[in-house]
C-alpha cells in the first residue's frame, strides 16, 4: 500500500516517488525514474516541481 | 524547547549543505529561520530586522550580496559579510587583497583593452591563464598556450562586448599535474583540505575531478588562515596551488560547497559551520 502522506508523482515523468523521511521545502531531491532534479513544494501534502536552473553562482 | 539565538539561515533551494547545515542546527536543538531569497522581500525602511545572526547560503551572488549589505547596515551580523562577499565574489578583488596582505599568488596582470592584455600576455610568457573577474565552476576559463590562440581569444572577447569580458584577468599557468587543493576555514581556523585531481587543468569538483585527502601541516595553515583573514571572511574555502616553491592561494570562495568532501577529509564540516555560527550568536 502506498501511504498518500509520503507518495506522490515526479511531475516530469510521472513516476512514483516517495518522499524520504525529514524532507523539507525548497530540498532538491533526483527522481529514481528519469533522473530530473526535482524541488520540494510542499510536504503535507507531498508536492514537486521542476528544480529551477541556478540562475547565477558566482560566489562558488 | 529548542533555543533561539535569533539565527536565520539565507538561502534558495534547499542543497545537500543546507540540509546538513540544517540537521547540524536541529542536532544541536538551537532554532533557525529559513529565509529564502526568492521570497525576500527587502524594506529600506524598516531599520530593526528579527534576526542577530545570519548564515548565508545563496546560490546567486547578486542576491546575496545586496542581502548582506542590506543586514550588515541594520546591524545584523552576516557570516559571511557583504565585504566578504563582495571581495570574493570577484577574482581581481580577492587578488589585490591577497597581494596587499603579502600572501604568495600566482603571477596575475589585468589589462583593458584587446592590445594592452597582448602585450601583458606576452610578458608573462605562454601558457597562460585568461579569467573572468566574475564567474565560478571553473567556467569561461581559457588557457592560452600562444600567440595565435591569444589573438583569437582576445578578438572573440572583444566581439562578446560585455562588461565582464572587458577586463582581462591574465594569470601564468601553474602546472600542478592537474591538482589543486580546496581547503576549509572556519572561524578563522584550517579545519580540513582535499585534493582536487582531474584528467583536465580545470580540477574542479563539479566537473568532475577526484578528491582526496590532504594531511594538514603549518605551512598549509598558515596560508590558508591567513587568506581567510585577507578576505575578512569568517566560513572560506581556500584553493590553493602546491608548487616546488611552496603554496600559492588561487581562489576563494565565500559560500562552498562540500558534500563531498565531509567523507573524504573525516571532518563534521556542517557541524563546524553550524558550532561556529552558535559561538558567534552567543
Ligand atoms: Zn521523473
Amino acid at each position: 500500500m502506498s501511504d498518500p502522506n509520503t507518495q506522490t508523482q515526479c511531475p516530469l515523468c510521472a513516476g512514483e516517488f516517495a518522499l524520504p523521511q525529514g524532507a523539507e521545502i525548497g530540498e532538491l531531491l533526483d527522481c529514481g525514474e528519469c533522473g530530473e532534479e526535482l524541488e520540494v513544494i510542499s510536504v503535507s501534502p507531498p508536492k514537486l516541481k521542476q528544480a529551477p536552473e541556478e540562475e547565477e553562482d558566482w560566489g562558488e | 524547547m529548542a533555543k533561539d539565538l535569533g539565527i536565520a539561515v539565507l538561502c534558495s533551494l534547499v542543497r545537500p549543505e543546507e540540509k546538513m547545515i540544517f540537521d547540524a542546527f536541529r542536532a544541536r536543538d538551537v532554532d533557525f529561520q529559513r529565509i529564502d531569497d526568492r521570497e525576500v522581500i527587502l524594506d529600506l525602511h524598516q531599520m530593526s530586522l528579527p534576526y542577530r545572526i545570519v548564515l548565508e547560503r545563496c546560490i546567486n551572488h547578486s542576491r546575496a550580496l545586496h542581502t548582506l549589505k542590506y543586514y550588515n547596515d541594520r546591524e545584523v551580523r552576516t557570516i559571511n559579510s557583504y565585504d566578504t562577499a563582495n571581495i570574493c565574489g570577484d577574482k581581481l578583488l580577492t587578488s589585490l587583497a591577497l597581494s596587499k596582505a603579502g600572501i604568495p599568488i600566482p603571477r596575475n596582470l589585468v589589462a583593458y583593452t584587446p592590445e594592452s592584455a597582448l602585450l601583458a600576455i606576452e610578458q608573462l610568457g605562454y601558457p597562460v591563464v585568461l579569467k573572468p573577474a566574475v564567474g565560478s565552476w571553473g567556467r569561461l576559463l581559457a588557457k592560452i598556450n600562444d600567440r595565435d590562440a591569444a589573438e583569437a581569444i582576445l578578438e572573440h572577447k572583444k566581439t562578446l562586448g560585455s562588461y565582464h569580458h572587458s577586463t582581462y584577468y591574465i594569470q601564468e599557468f601553474i602546472d600542478s599535474g592537474n591538482q589543486d587543493i580546496r581547503a576549509f576555514v572556519v572561524g578563522g581556523e584550517l579545519i580540513g583540505a582535499i585534493y582536487r585531481k582531474a584528467d583536465h587543468w580545470i580540477t574542479n569538483t563539479a566537473r568532475g575531478g577526484k578528491a582526496s585527502k590532504v594531511e594538514l601541516n603549518t605551512d598549509l595553515k598558515n596560508i590558508c588562515e591567513a587568506a581567510a583573514r585577507a578576505v575578512l571572511g569568517d566560513i572560506v574555502a581556500i584553493d590553493v596551488f602546491e608548487t616546488p616553491q611552496g603554496y600559492l592561494v588561487n581562489e576563494v570562495n565565500y559560500t562552498m560547497e562540500f558534500r563531498n568532501s565531509i567523507a573524504v577529509t573525516g571532518v563534521d564540516i556542517p557541524g563546524k559551520i553550524v558550532d561556529y555560527v552558535i559561538e558567534c550568536a552567543g
